[in-house]
């Protein structure tokens, strides 16, 4: 495999398990506009405890999973007390306040970077990817996610029910923000570098497009999101700079004609059947 | 006969709206009772504020000899006060099944499956559609649904806010005989109607409820009697 595709590869387990921790939070009714502060946070840990402590990634990576889940936690309750366009602006400045922090901080190479020396190779990306996916797709199959589906659908209703919201809400935070923090630390070790510049608005923009585009009804719709938007750019690349107007048109299209994403519970019950049909004939 | 519900003093506010105003009214074990009135009377936040869905400004709440004005919905709905509310209460992208497996949200006991099995072999039309989205349902199975997801709670107190809003003539007797039929296995219902009518043949007392206040309440049969009641909320039935 080239060094071209490899580095895809990468990219694109990164950024599976990034938009699985927008698409948990999103699971539970919340929008979060702060994906790239989440990854930030799991990056520049993992970086620190690497660097600073000598830990190896088997110790940092599962530390800086943890510590953005704690995060997540803390800005849960903040975050919570806000609605709808409300929350995505809180979430939004979040990502800002942890960038700004960053850059001020001599300790964490301000607008320099810093280099990470213990490398993460690219099995072990996509190991970490396939047992995310599975684990979000058992989420969603219990009595957690069954939830904080139903949080997404009624938060009346669901409560009525007897789900208590404010936590169902606060572990999907926890549980996003903690992904989001594994793409962060995955993405230190395997590029051995980090700066704050990566970790960007567009960057946060783009992971809730992967969610949104993809479909928020299932966990099929991250793994189509991230890989769609992973794989056409590149493979665009043929066209040179008309790319862009090309992959612009695709997502403006996307929406007019499918809003809900890609992948709906509708469109798998319909491929679930035909195949049914198939074993019957 | 002892009460199982009793409301003492209850207020309501949103704001500067005062939606409910010192209402007081019981409902005793196994009884039907039907809570009447006007748009905006104060019906729905009454019942918001039994279930702990919205907080009560002052007044208490007594459910089976507890006080649990200050405890939260779901463990109101873990001893059996159990709301099912107005409008669209259908979780729309969980299929059927998992609608219902929403009302046993909070139980912990191994007997789920079992209950579930019973509900589809009284509504099949629940049962031939249990995988698919509860929003393909029509209104009426909706209804059927909302209620038997309730059911899965195991109420002891069922409310119901509007049950019959939206159905046709036919889906609405139905409706009411299955408000009866729950009640003659035990279960305490109160039920708040627009149908005044149907909710008085159903119920064995009533209270008239006017911008927040009861301005009315008796036996059923003599609120269907009673003038005032039917000029002003049975005239058009």
């Amino acid at each position: 495999m080239s060094g071209y595709w490899s580095g895809i590869l990468a990219i694109l387990a990164i950024n599976i398990i990034f938009a699985y921790g927008i698409f948990v939070t999103a699971t539970a009714g919340q929008l979060n506009l702060g994906g790239a502060g989440f990854m930030a946070i799991g990056a520049y840990g993992a970086a620190m405890l690497g660097e600073q402590l000598g830990w190896t990634p088997a110790l940092t990576v599962p530390a800086a999973t943890l510590l953005t889940a704690l995060v997540g936690i803390g800005i849960a309750f903040p975050v919570l007390r806000t609605r709808g366009v409300y929350m995505v602006l809180a979430t939004f400045a979040f990502a800002q306040v942890v960038t700004g922090i960053i850059l001020t901080q001599p300790a964490l190479g301000g607008a320099m970077g810093l280099v990470v020396t213990e490398y993460v190779d690219l099995p072990v990306l996509l190991g970490v990817a396939a047992a995310v996916t599975i684990g979000v797709f058992w989420l969603t199959a219990t009595r957690l996610g069954l939830a904080m589906r139903a949080l997404h659908d009624d938060e009346l209703v669901a409560v009525l029910m007897g789900v208590p919201a404010r936590a169902v809400q606060v572990a999907g935070f926890a549980i996003g923000g903690g992904l989001a923090g594994l793409a962060g630390a995955l993405y230190a070790h395997h590029f051995s570098f980090v700066e704050a510049q990566y970790f960007s608005p567009l960057l946060s923009i783009y992971v809730l497009l992967f969610v949104l585009i993809g479909g928020t009804q299932t966990a099929w719709g991250p793994l189509v999101g991230a890989s769609f938007f992973t794989i056409v750019p590149e493979l665009l690349r043929i066209g040179g700079s008309w790319r862009y107007v090309v992959f612009g048109v695709m997502i403006v299209a996307m929406m007019m004609f499918r809003p809900e994403g890609m992948v709906t519970r509708t469109l798998l019950a319909r491929l679930m059947g035909r195949r049914r049909h198939a074993d019957a004939g | 006969m002892p009460m199982l519900l009793e409301i003492e003093g209850l207020e309501v506010r949103y704001g500067r709206t005062h939606a409910v105003r010192g209402v007081s009214l019981g409902v005793a074990t196994a009884e039907v009772v039907t809570v009447l009135g006007a748009n905006g009377a104060g019906k729905s936040s009454l019942l918001k504020a039994i279930a702990g869905a919205v907080t009560p400004a002052g007044g208490r709440i007594i459910f089976d000899g507890a006080d649990v004005t200050a405890l939260s919905a779901p463990e109101r709905v873990k001893r059996g006060l159990v709301l099912v509310p107005e409008g669209r209460q259908i979780l729309v992208s969980l299929t059927v099944h998992e609608n219902l497996l929403m009302g046993a949200y909070g139980r912990r006991d191994g007997d789920v499956a079992r209950d579930i099995e019973g509900i589809y072999a009284r509504f099949s039309n629940l049962a031939a559609r249990r995988d698919m989205l509860a929003s393909v349902l029509s209104g009426g199975e909706q209804q059927m649904l909302a209620i038997s997801r309730a059911l899965l709670a195991r109420p002891r107190l069922m409310m119901l806010d509007e049950p019959s809003l939206g159905l046709s003539p036919l889906l609405v007797g139905r409706l009411f005989e299955l408000v009866r039929e729950l009640n003659r296995d035990g279960l305490a219902i109160l039920l708040v109607e627009q149908n005044t009518r149907m909710a008085l043949r159903t119920a064995s007392r009533g209270y008239v409820m006017e911008l927040g206040r009861i301005v009315l309440d008796g036996p059923a049969d003599r609120l269907a009697d009673n003038e005032a009641l039917a000029a002003a909320y049975l005239g058009s039935h």
